[in-house]
């Protein structure tokens, strides 16, 4: 039984950021959740899938972002609640439906929430969500602790089904994946009836049709749900303010920052000296409330992550009141006080804090970070590399080989999840390009049609099962349709294993628990007219085989590499073989191997034992896929099956 | 809200390692029981290479007021647990200060590019030399053999806790471990957790093994 219904109203709990996200959701009534996997978000929809049952949610796992933010859409033109999360990317792929629906308007209240991720700790970008609510022109809150991250999220059910208008509740990575103490309210007893009123007045928000024409007429309508939003935000209780009357200077903050910016002013003890101005309403910002901090002072430093969003619209707001309170300095990233890029931290913070203070900080005394760094240099870094076992180290091990044998100058488009590390030694830096979901296919369809111009290179694109149903199709569809020459490599580990094996359109079950038609991708492939093989990737030979064949083939090729992900929830902890490097047989230096193993191959489970000049196996981390057996020149690697 | 006063408020504890080691279930176990305390507790996880090798950190900040920042400052670590040598001594160099006490496993986890045979891995005494020298308190422990004796790898974290648990420090008891755990395991595991936790009592009391 989960906490997030179990526990009681008034207690406190630690929770996560996002369950804390759920749990709000929860005390609003909300009915429908969907959204799309993505670290640092995935955990929300998680945590409500557990308590669909006894709190008669609908959960789902959507195919990609935009499905799901129609299918929480449809919920709320129903007149439900309804939610949805994803991570930063996932606004910019339904960002086209989002700009019709702050036109049109909702219903129930709707409550999208993108957990962005400063740093990209995991992610290959930064982007800001923050700048969609502008570009959207809709309500922007940012939670600024846990407590507020449930307070928040409920309260944005209820500001959007007063302004009919989805609202933005925008965390970070530091939030959503951070934890801590909770109190609960009540949970409502709800008992929702949905229905679609639609012959209503055309025009009738509540229940005319739902579409965001006449556009000038909607658009203004939309100007006018702002203005309540912000008469809203004039006397929201989220936005807080600590500190003395008259302070030398105001740390404007937000969201994660908040934390910072409060460990920053305990460090210098400045707490009589600066204010702090904690914002939940960042967009748009409300001018009341902010013209009465800015008449309090003339120095104030806008701390937050990643662009310059909120000390942009301060600024705005400060040369709109010039006039009356007169010119303010407001620092913060634009003077480069803070970095553009990357997350902040209590660190960054609190040395900037200082700089402005005429303090000085030293975090540790000087013959303390001297030593350290001494000793730190004696301890060998860790790259990332794919798990022991990792069915992906096997799939680059043979896609690297078979393009070097080829000889043809032959690459691979990169695509995103756990093998967008093969742009790393550990897949053999086989991955020459990397962007968005879905995209490595639709490079590889656009180099595919370069012959017209020379170019006689193979192209190979690699797309992971959840990729293929989320964004590969219109890619593949793509290549068919104009003729491309490409060879896509499926790596189906039978789930979304990079964010915790959620479903998805291939598997037998759904979100909830349920089950559900699973959809072939082989079936799919071959039903387009693209050439189909399929392959374990443990079996090295048959898959190098497969892959040669098909790329001596034009048109679209498709090799579907299966073998189940081994950190997934059926195989976790269940060898598969047991492997042994037979000492007698190790050459070691002298076999003219190279120490292919542990040198090339580099499975975490292998050790390089220096002293004996022998390859070994680590017993604690070797999950017996055996395919280490399979790469060794002079079959030295020994695996026994597990009975 | 609770009366305990605390060593140090707010308390900052880091659980430091590899990924696959357990860290993140071992820093929501302690979180878990001080928050049973009435403590509040905010926890910080460094991830994303979290399955893939890569070092894990967690940073528990313990107060009996407010939440603090998920991130501890630099140099400010009261107590270091480290479920793996070198990843000790990298923690160790970014939070550690004079004051800071450290329980670190003493099973190495060779790195991909020691595995390839490039870098050496240190020698391990030399790394519980380094490792007192940055701390003002040191304990090692060989946790994943034992664990291994106990059966599974993986709780040498729960017998970190117990260790650490075992130094009084922080107000830990078996009870709170107990209902903690029991939130993630149920039936027999409890008892194979409850079993790693005790032994990690002991092994301290005994300054190692």
């Amino acid at each position: 039984m989960s906490i997030l219904t179990n526990g009681e109203p008034g207690k406190r709990y630690l929770l996560m950021g996002n369950e804390a996200i759920a749990r709000g959701a929860l005390e609003a009534g909300v009915s429908v959740c969907a959204g799309y996997p993505g670290t640092p978000s995935s955990e929300i929809i998680e945590s409500l899938s557990k308590v669909a049952g006894n709190r008669n949610l609908y959960v789902e796992w959507s195919t990609n972002e935009k499905v799901s933010m129609e299918v929480a859409a449809a919920a709320s033109f129903a007149g439900l609640r309804a939610m949805c999360p994803m991570k930063q990317n996932g606004v910019n792929v339904g960002s086209d439906f989002l700009l019709h629906l702050a036109l049109s308007g909702t219903r129930g209240g709707m409550v999208i929430v993108p957990c962005d991720d400063p740093g990209a700790l995991s992610s290959i970008n930064e982007g800001e969500s923050r700048q969609f609510a502008r570009l959207l022109e809709v309500p922007l809150l940012e939670p600024g602790d846990f407590q507020e991250a449930k307070g928040i999220t409920r309260w944005a059910f209820e500001l959007s089904e007063e302004l009919h208008s989805m609202v933005f509740v925008r965390s970070v990575t530091r939030l959503s994946h951070a934890s801590g103490n909770v109190e609960f309210g009540e949970l409502p007893q709800v008992n929702p009836k949905a229905g679609f009123k639609h012959d209503g007045f055309i025009l009738d928000e509540m229940e005319g049709i739902i579409t965001s024409a006449p556009v000038d007429y909607k658009h203004g309508l939309q100007h006018a749900k702002l203005k309540k939003a912000v008469e809203r935000f004039e006397n929201s209780p989220f936005n807080t303010y600590q500190g003395p009357e008259h302070p030398e200077l105001i740390l404007v903050t937000s969201s994660a920052c908040n934390f910072y910016c409060r460990e920053a002013i305990g460090l210098l003890d400045a707490g009589d000296r600066v204010g702090l101005l904690k914002l939940a309403t960042t967009w748009p910002l409300p001018p009341k409330l902010i013209e009465k901090y800015l008449s309090m002072t003339d120095r104030f430093f806008v701390v937050e992550e990643v662009i310059p969003f909120t000390e942009e619209n301060l600024k705005i707001l400060a040369q709109e009141m010039a006039p009356r309170i007169g010119i303010k300095t407001i620092m913060g990233k634009r003077d480069g006080k803070l970095p553009m890029v990357g997350e902040l931290n209590p660190d960054i913070v609190t040395q900037a804090l200082a700089g402005l203070l005429g303090l000085e900080y030293k975090p540790q005394p000087d013959d303390y970070v001297q030593r350290s760094r001494e000793i730190v240099t004696r301890a060998p870094n860790r790259e990332l590399t794919f798990c022991p076992g990792c069915p992906h180290r096997a799939s680059f091990w043979t896609i690297n080989n078979v393009l070097k044998m080829d000889n043809r100058q032959g690459f691979v488009c990169g695509d995103i999840g756990c093998y967008t590390l093969s742009t790393l030694p550990t897949g053999f830096s086989a991955s020459k390009t990397l962007h968005a979901m879905g995209s490595g296919t639709g490079v590889a369809s656009g180099f595919g049609k370069l012959k017209q111009f020379g170019m006689d290179q193979p192209v190979l694109s690699v797309c992971g099962d959840s990729t293929f149903f989320a964004s590969a199709l219109p890619a593949l569809f793509n290549a068919v349709h104009n003729q491309s020459d490409i060879t896509m490599v499926l790596l189906d580990n039978s789930g979304t294993a990079m964010t915790g094996f959620q479903t998805h359109p291939g598997l037998k079950t759904g979100a909830m628990g349920q089950e559900v038609p699973a959809i072939s991708i082989e079936a799919v492939c071959r039903s387009i007219g693209a050439k189909v093989k399929i392959s374990d990737p443990f079996d090295i030979e048959s898959t190098r085989n497969a892959l040669f064949e098909l790329l001596e083939e034009n048109g679209v090729n498709v090799l579907i590499l299966k073998q189940i992900c081994t950190l997934s929830p059926e195989k976790k902890a269940k060898k598969k073989f047991e492997v042994r490097v037979m000492a007698e047989k190790c050459l070691g230096e002298s076999c003219g191997c190279g120490r292919l193993c542990t040198r090339i191959f580099r499975c975490p489970g292998l050790i390089w034992n220096k002293d004996k000049g022998k390859a070994e196996i680590n017993d604690v981390i070797c999950i017996g896929c055996g395919v280490c057996g399979s790469i060794c020149p002079n079959a030295a690697i020994e695996k026994k099956e597990v009975a | 809200m609770t009366n305990i006063q605390l060593s140090q408020d707010p308390y900052n504890l880091i659980i430091a390692g590899v990924g696959g080691q357990g860290n993140v279930l071992a820093s929501r176990v302690v979180g878990n029981m001080l928050s049973r305390k009435g403590l509040t507790v905010t926890i910080g996880e460094t991830f994303g290479g979290t399955q893939r090798g890569g070092s894990v950190m967690s940073h528990l900040r313990i107060s009996s007021g407010s939440a603090f920042s998920p991130l501890i400052p630099r140099g400010k670590a009261d107590m270091i647990i480290g479920l793996e040598p070198t990843d000790t001594l990298r923690v160790l160099g970014t939070y550690g200060n004079p004051d800071v006490k450290t329980i670190c496993n003493m099973r190495p986890i060779h790195p991909v590019q020691v595995i390839s045979g490039e870098p050496s891995y240190p020698d391990l005494e030399d790394a519980k030399n380094w490792i007192r020298e940055l701390s003002r308190d040191a304990w090692f422990l060989d946790a994943t053999d034992v664990a291994m004796e106990m059966g599974a790898a993986i709780l040498g974290n729960i017998i970190l806790i117990g260790a650490l648990a075992g130094l009084n420090e922080l107000p830990l008891d078996r009870e709170d471990f107990e209902n903690a755990i029991g939130l993630t395991f149920s039936g027999e595991k409890v008892q194979v957790n409850l079993a790693a936790y005790d032994k990690g009592i002991e092994m301290i009391a005994r300054n190692g093994r």
